[in-house]
């Protein structure tokens, strides 16, 4: 089987800081793939040079077959990644149903005039984009909040929306980068049980960066261990448990 | 579609209705102040797509004006007299007018390519000082060009064509074709707003780098909004060229230009009322301010006034008088009482 999402030798340097070094990464389709290591580790650097928002200093990053080094982000998202942000970044004075909507956007088959002249054409766009924005946040369990404003929306709900928007891209592969970051126990229990159905349901290939040890374990089948930038480990939950390696990165690091 | 159709038409008999009216009962001096409230709108709701939705700082929106003014007094000084002659001012054909407002736009949205394009590189500051440049640069290469006058600019620019029963009257047909424009200019751009592409330019000034990363393409999206702005800025030159019979390239300096972003911030960044409640206000101060520069013999008054105004407003009513909302008839429902909430 050829991997969905290939990185090679994928390398990031900032100044005289090597944030990424040397990354090999292989996501097959269907992968619940947990991305793992300690703070300042480059798992977000990693995120970043997949979806195009950073162009990696060397290395090659392959999605679906295709090169995707030196493509602009929403490029990258044509092709079917999708990610949500370790720090939050909604479109706030959107409501909750358009930041969704927004992210079916790049689907649209219609031109500005559609739009001005209200042809049939728009508004089957606008059907099209709300009905599935509408389904996904019911999937993520926010279609009581559609028609807040985004910034109004508690801190859980607003990571969970990120997760809706990105969904609505229609992508093949979603990068998580720490969603369960701020919530509660009961709110992680359910995150894990929705990212579960994302990859069952929904048949998106998942790449989750997180650092609730539990949460990763509980629900990833393949783990890939950052540290300082490099792999030190790759393998199932139990296999990274007792990687010494692992351990003593963990350990020394804090 | 059939709704556009429609409400067009209904626009069109509105601003028939109060081109009438205002013959018949209103001074002609009000009737000036009208026309140029008018111009205004149509300057400030352009550039509100722009500003306020995407949040580029643009400040160059005089230069899309005067190239609009130039182009379409040109073309219908060409086609109406065939040359630049002495001679009594005449009426443009209805052919003739709408040509050169349609070339007006065409010539200011090609610009609006052209300065749209550094924008997808320049952010915030760089972006406006880029814009004030571009817009001096226009006005500086129109005045050095003696073919089209140099500084006293051209002159003679047919007035704006008749219509049945309009015709008696110093006003003419100004009011109806301006509003006319203010009415389409409103009407699309509240359309826009409310579409996947008024989100998509909202994302992009909310959080461009996940705009970006949802698939929202900023580039030609920012180039869309320039366009939009320009065209009409384009044809509010246009309209002003045909009602003052004469433009000037000193009628659009950077004054204009932060004129109308003083609109925009006054009313509400982000806000079509607010962008035309601005023009109005804008538009205004000036003229009610004549009476006492003249007592007090001092000029500029209204610049102290504009600067007093933002400042006050920076203090307390940061977000403009509308902020980001608007005038709508559910805002109406939820203040009449039994109103649905
Ligand atoms: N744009 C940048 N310029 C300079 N240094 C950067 C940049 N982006 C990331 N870095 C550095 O790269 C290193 C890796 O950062 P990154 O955010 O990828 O870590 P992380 O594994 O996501 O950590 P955390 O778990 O804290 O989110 C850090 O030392 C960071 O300071
Ligand atoms: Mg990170």
């Amino acid at each position: 089987m050829t991997a969905l999402l290939a990185t090679e030798n994928l390398t990031i340097r900032f100044g005289g800081l090597t944030a990424v070094d040397g990354f090999n990464l292989a996501i097959e389709p269907g992968d619940l793939f947990g991305l793992i290591g300690p703070n300042g580790a480059g798992k977000t650097t990693v995120f970043n040079m997949i979806t195009g928002v950073y162009l990696p200093t060397e290395g090659s990053v392959h999605f679906d077959g295709k090169l995707v080094n030196g493509l602009q982000p929403a490029q990258v998202a044509a092709l079917g990644v999708s990610r949500t942000f370790q720090n939050i970044r909604l479109f706030d004075e959107l409501s909750v149903l358009e930041n969704a909507m927004t992210g079916a956007h790049q689907h649209a088959k219609i031109n500005l005039f559609d739009s001005l002249l209200r042809t049939a054409r728009h508004y089957r766009e606008e059907q099209r984009q709300r009905d599935r924005a509408y389904e996904l946040l019911t999937f993520m369990g926010l279609e009581d909040r559609a028609g807040l404003p985004a910034k109004q929306l508690p801190y859980g709900h607003r990571r969970k929306l990120e997760i809706a928007r990105a969904l609505a891209t229609e992508p093949k592969l979603i990068c998580l980068d720490e969603p369960a970051a701020g919530m509660n126990t009961g709110e992680k229990a359910e995150l894990s049980a929705l990212i579960r159905k994302i990859r069952d349901e929904l048949k998106v290939t998942v790449l989750l960066i997180e650092h609730d040890m539990k949460l990763v374990m509980g629900i990833c089948e393949k783990i890939q261990v950052l540290d300082y930038g490099k792999t030190i480990a790759l393998g199932t939950p139990q296999e990274i448990q007792n990687n010494p390696k692992v351990i003593e990165a963990y350990l020394g690091g804090e | 579609m059939a709704k556009t159709v429609g409400l067009l038409l209904a626009g069109l008999v509105a601003c028939y209705g109060l081109n009438w009216f205002l013959a018949e009962f209103i001074e002609v001096v009000y009737v000036d102040y009208l026309n140029l409230i008018g111009i205004a709108i149509v300057l400030a709701v352009g550039l509100n797509v722009i500003n306020g939705l995407t949040g580029q700082f643009s400040l160059g929106h005089a230069g899309f004006m005067a190239i609009g003014a130039f182009v379409a007094g040109l073309v219908s000084i060409q086609l109406t007299y065939g040359e630049m002659s002495s001679g009594p001012l005449e009426l443009a054909g209805l052919g003739t007018f709408l040509l050169s407002l349609l070339l007006a736009g065409l010539a200011a949205a090609v610009l609006g390519v052209v300065v749209g394009a550094p924008a997808l590189r320049l952010k915030g500051d760089y972006l406006a000082i880029a814009t004030l440049g571009f817009a001096e640069i226009t006005r500086i290469l129109l005045t050095a060009q003696d073919s089209l006058g140099g500084p006293t600019g051209i002159k003679r620019i047919p007035k704006m064509p008749l219509l049945p029963g309009t015709g008696a009257w110093d006003g003419g047909t100004s009011v109806f074709w301006i509003f006319l424009v203010v009415f389409t200019i409103v009407l699309f751009s509240a359309r826009l707003q409310r579409s996947t592409y008024g989100r998509a330019l909202i994302a992009i000034r909310e959080n461009e780098l996940a705009a970006e990363t949802m698939g929202v393409r900023a580039a030609r999206m920012k180039v869309m909004a320039f366009v939009y702005g320009a065209f009409f800025a384009g044809i509010a030159g246009g309209l002003y060229a045909h009602y003052q019979h004469s433009v000037r390239p000193d009628d659009f300096t950077s004054i204009r230009s932060i004129e109308v972003v003083v609109m925009l911030v006054l009313g509400g960044l982000g806000s079509i009322t607010g962008a035309v409640l601005g023009a109005v206000a804008v538009t205004l101060v000036p003229q009610l301010l004549r009476p006492l520069e003249e007592q007090l013999q001092v000029n500029g008054l209204s610049m102290v006034v504009y600067a007093l105004l933002l400042i006050l407003m920076m203090i307390f009513r940061p977000q403009g008088i509308f902020g980001q909302r608007e005038l709508s008839l559910k805002l109406f429902r939820r203040i009449l009482p039994g109103g649905r909430k």
